[in-house]
């Protein structure tokens, strides 16, 4: 039986085989982000009795290269929230670019409210489930700190796979097994939230920066804090520098082995 | 059933007659590998029903590889509720395998037992909702949501109900059962302890003329107590199993929520 | 001929082709540490064993006895690090009979790495070696592959980096020997608590100049908690479908009985938990 065009003039499968249809392509295959290029590093983030503060380093990697050393990963979103991006740059700015739109719409509606965290983290984790559930994944895992509906504490993540979940304190990356075990000695459970000062988290965030600079070979000792409260609003600094490095046991350590006395 | 087997060259004895239906050599085509699309965030649920109640429990650990996500990430939830803490709701479901699709299918699930309401004036009941729910599943066939469900809530009868589910919404009204990553730690626990499998009467005949133990509805608190030492050894031997145990009970009386701490190693 | 028995090697290469799954070896997760201190060194492990997402054995031994004054912290395919230090162990004891002095850390660092780079890292073995001899205070860290480091606080295993982040944070030059207990066991506990891999209790091994000890479950955070229910079934609940009894008079024409005058003759090596 030959009687579809489409089997017109070809060699008879039966006899010849069946034909290689890869001849018959009209059109590449559609192609999806499927690994991240130029990468950020960790985020992290702790709650404490009057708000959140969250960090990140200014580093874009290209594989093992330092290629950018002065990128933010701290996107504000309006004076409420704020977002921290580790994972693929490209993605990010994409999502800086959603952001944006999403702010411009917000802004021109009559309904009266701004969008808080926790709705921000709702959109955020709806495109994110949308593209992964699309096989077209944004490569990014997002912290997003802030303030409530009721102006409470408010932090949570979502990740390329739309995961999501929220703890007193968050760290994605490479921070999620070095940072996560300092910060939960600082807080461990939402009931300690409520005994812990500003001043005493933003001092947890920028130890862990720097035990991550110390063992995290993507990252930088440049990097972005922000403090989110009800009373002071959203405070970014962008251009930090790690203070305090102590490299002093290096003055100690002589080869792997068996080594002559010096 | 013809086109399943003519993309499949070895199988195809008859030429293929649609370019989208050739079959497509392996070395010709362009595959590419990098994103699977699931997770498993690890943890376990259990269901018990009784004469007048049904019990769902849940962990609350959330995981990924040999990390801890967060210690309280709840895996239960109440469905049909009136605003988003659930109030009024009188049906329980929980989730667990991957936790994102197990969101999904929970907001689903509630957006249509609420709609039930709304155009019909009247609670959904739990054996439509349980069909629903498995419609639901098996409509994503070839890309499933990546979870063991459990319902529960109470029948027309007001007796205790409780359906289990597989990932592609086959399922069935049980008395108990467990499920995720500690369920086969669980469930012959389970089968011992609330089925009386394996028990028989002392003194009741010899060898096979011996009586097996008959299966009685055991009370609330019993089944309670069985739910927290499930959980407690679970998380003995189970890494994904631990931090806190997450408990609703259904009665006539509505939906309670209970809390336990669990070892968090 | 000394060394592994390879004879089944293709008969297993056969099967794994045909889709047989390997053999799943106990794994110790894990986190082990290591930490120098004024006068002498400390090493610590957590207790659990797992084989997958199964926790084995939820009190192991993971602190390997080498020498008097050198002891090693092991991680990765549990009855590799076993076996691994027994047999350095024994080496090392012949060689400090054959000349006559003290075995050295070094010398058990060297031997270690010479054994698994011979074996391309197919022997899982990952070590923390410390100890103190002639020389002075040691402390190495063994990669399965062969490699090794020298350092003044090192981790190791799955909790490698939960323990790290808390050395990285509270190590000081010269602490004292109370003092580095304490972070040693405090690295431990960040791994328990923050990795799956790693659980149950706290096994420390301080070694000075005089001597070893060895503190088994120094910390225990993770008590096992009291059952809501008593598991106890009445005799005759499971069905006996057949019954041989062997009488003594049977059983003494093959062995030879001995009879024990009281609970005192029985040697208790590790007591079970079990239910009131």
């Amino acid at each position: 039986m030959n009687h579809l065009p489409q089997a017109w003039g070809r060699p008879r499968d039966d006899v010849y085989g069946p034909y290689d249809a890869s001849y018959l392509q009209s059109r590449l295959p559609q192609t999806h982000t499927q690994s991240p290029i130029v990468t950020g590093t960790s985020v992290l983030a702790v709650k404490f009795k009057d708000g959140v503060v969250i960090a990140a380093d200014n580093l874009a990697s290209y594989g093992s290269l330092a290629r950018f050393t002065d990128v933010k990963r701290l996107r504000p979103f309006n004076s409420k929230s704020i977002v921290g991006i580790g994972g693929d740059v490209s993605d990010m700015q994409y999502l800086d670019r959603l952001l944006n739109s999403l702010d411009v719409t917000e802004n021109y509606s009559s309904t009266g409210h701004s969008l808080n965290a926790k709705n921000l983290h709702t959109y955020l984790s709806k495109v994110m489930y949308k593209r992964r559930s699309d096989i077209n994944p944004l490569w990014n895992q997002m912290l997003v700190a802030g303030l409530d509906g009721n102006d409470e504490p408010f932090l949570s993540s979502v990740d390329l796979l739309g995961t999501t979940f929220s703890s007193p304190t968050l760290a994605t990356g490479f921070g999620a097994h070095l940072a996560q075990p300092l910060l939960r000695k600082v807080a461990d459970d939402e009931s300690k939230v409520a005994d812990i000062t500003r001043e005493r988290a933003v001092e947890a965030v920028k130890e862990c920066m720097k035990v991550l600079f110390y063992r995290d070979a993507r990252s930088l000792d440049r990097y972005s804090i922000a403090v989110v409260t009800k009373e002071g609003g959203l405070e970014l600094k962008e251009d930090e520098q790690l203070e305090g490095q102590s490299w002093a046991f290096a003055e100690t350590i002589r080869g792997y082995g068996r080594t002559q006395e010096a | 059933m013809a086109s399943l087997f003519s993309s499949n060259p070895t199988l195809a004895s008859n030429p293929s007659y649609l370019f989208s239906q050739a079959p497509h050599n392996l070395a010709a085509g362009n595959k590419e590998h990098g994103f699977y699309p699931y997770t498993d965030n690890g943890g376990s649920t259990l269901g018990i029903t009784g004469n007048d109640f049904a019990i769902i429990a849940g962990d609350t650990r959330s995981t990924s590889g040999y990390s801890i996500n967060t210690r309280y990430s709840p895996k239960v939830f109440r469905i049909g509720g009136d605003d988003e803490t659930g109030e009024g709701a009188h049906i329980i479901l929980s989730v667990v395998g991957y936790a994102a699709d197990g969101t999904a299918l929970k907001e689903r699930l509630n957006a249509i037992v609420k709609m039930y309401k709304y155009q019909h004036g009247k609670k959904m009941t739990v054996k439509a909702c349980a069909q629903r729910l498995a419609t639901i599943l098996y409509g994503k066939r070839f890309f499933p949501y990546y979870v063991t469900a459990i319902l529960g809530g109470l029948d027309e009868d007001g007796k205790g109900a409780l359906y289990s589910y597989d990932p592609v919404g086959s399922y069935e009204r049980e008395q108990c059962r467990a499920a995720g990553a500690a369920a086969s730690l669980i469930m012959p626990f389970l089968d011992n302890q609330v089925n009386f499998k394996n028990q028989y009467l002392p003194g009741t005949g010899v060898g096979h003329d011996l009586q097996a133990r008959q299966t009685e509805p055991l009370p609330l608190h019993e089944v309670e107590q069985l739910v927290r030492d499930a959980f407690t050894s679970a998380t003995e031997r189970h890494i994904e199993v631990g931090d806190g145990l997450q408990m609703f009970v259904v009665t006539k009386g509505g939906i309670e929520e209970k809390y336990f701490p669990l070892k968090r190693d | 001929m000394p060394g592994f028995d390879f004879s089944n090697y293709n008969r297993n290469a056969a099967l794994h082709a045909q889709g047989v799954p390997l053999p799943k070896a106990t794994s110790t997760g894990t986190t082990i540490v290591g930490c120098i201190f004024d006068g002498g060194v400390v090493i610590a492990a957590d207790t659990r064993a797992t084989s997958g997402p199964i926790v084995a054995d939820k009190n192991c031994e993971k602190l390997h006895y080498i020498a008097p004054q050198i002891w090693c912290a092991g991680a990765g395919t549990a009855a590799d690090t076993e076996f691994t230090t027994a047999i350095i162990s024994s080496n090392l004891e012949l060689h400090a009979l054959s000349t006559g002095r003290k075995p050295r850390v070094v010398t058990c660092m060297t031997m270690l790495k010479q054994h698994l780079f011979r074996y391309q890292g197919h022997i899982g073995a990952y070590l923390v070696v410390a100890g103190v001899d002639p020389t002075g205070v040691g402390l190495y860290t063994v990669h399965a592959h062969g490699s090794t480091d020298k350092l003044p606080y090192v981790t190791m295993g799955s909790g490698s980096l939960a323990a790290m982040a808390v050395f990285e944070t509270q190590w000081k030059q010269k602490m004292t020997r109370e003092d580095a207990v304490k972070l040693a066991s405090d690295a431990i506990q960040a791994g328990i608590f923050n990795d799956l891999g790693s659980g149950s209790n706290v096994d420390v091994c301080v070694i000075t100049e005089e001597k070893a000890t060895l503190m088994r479950n120094y910390i225990t955070p993770n008590q096992r908690e009291v059952k809501q229910r008593g598991y106890k079934f009445k005799r005759g609940t499971t069905a006996v479908l057949n019954e041989k009894i062997i009488t003594r008079e049977e059983i003494s024409k093959y062995v030879t009985l001995h009879e024990l005058s009281s609970d005192d003759d029985v040697v208790v090596v590790e007591k079970m938990d079990i239910d009131a």
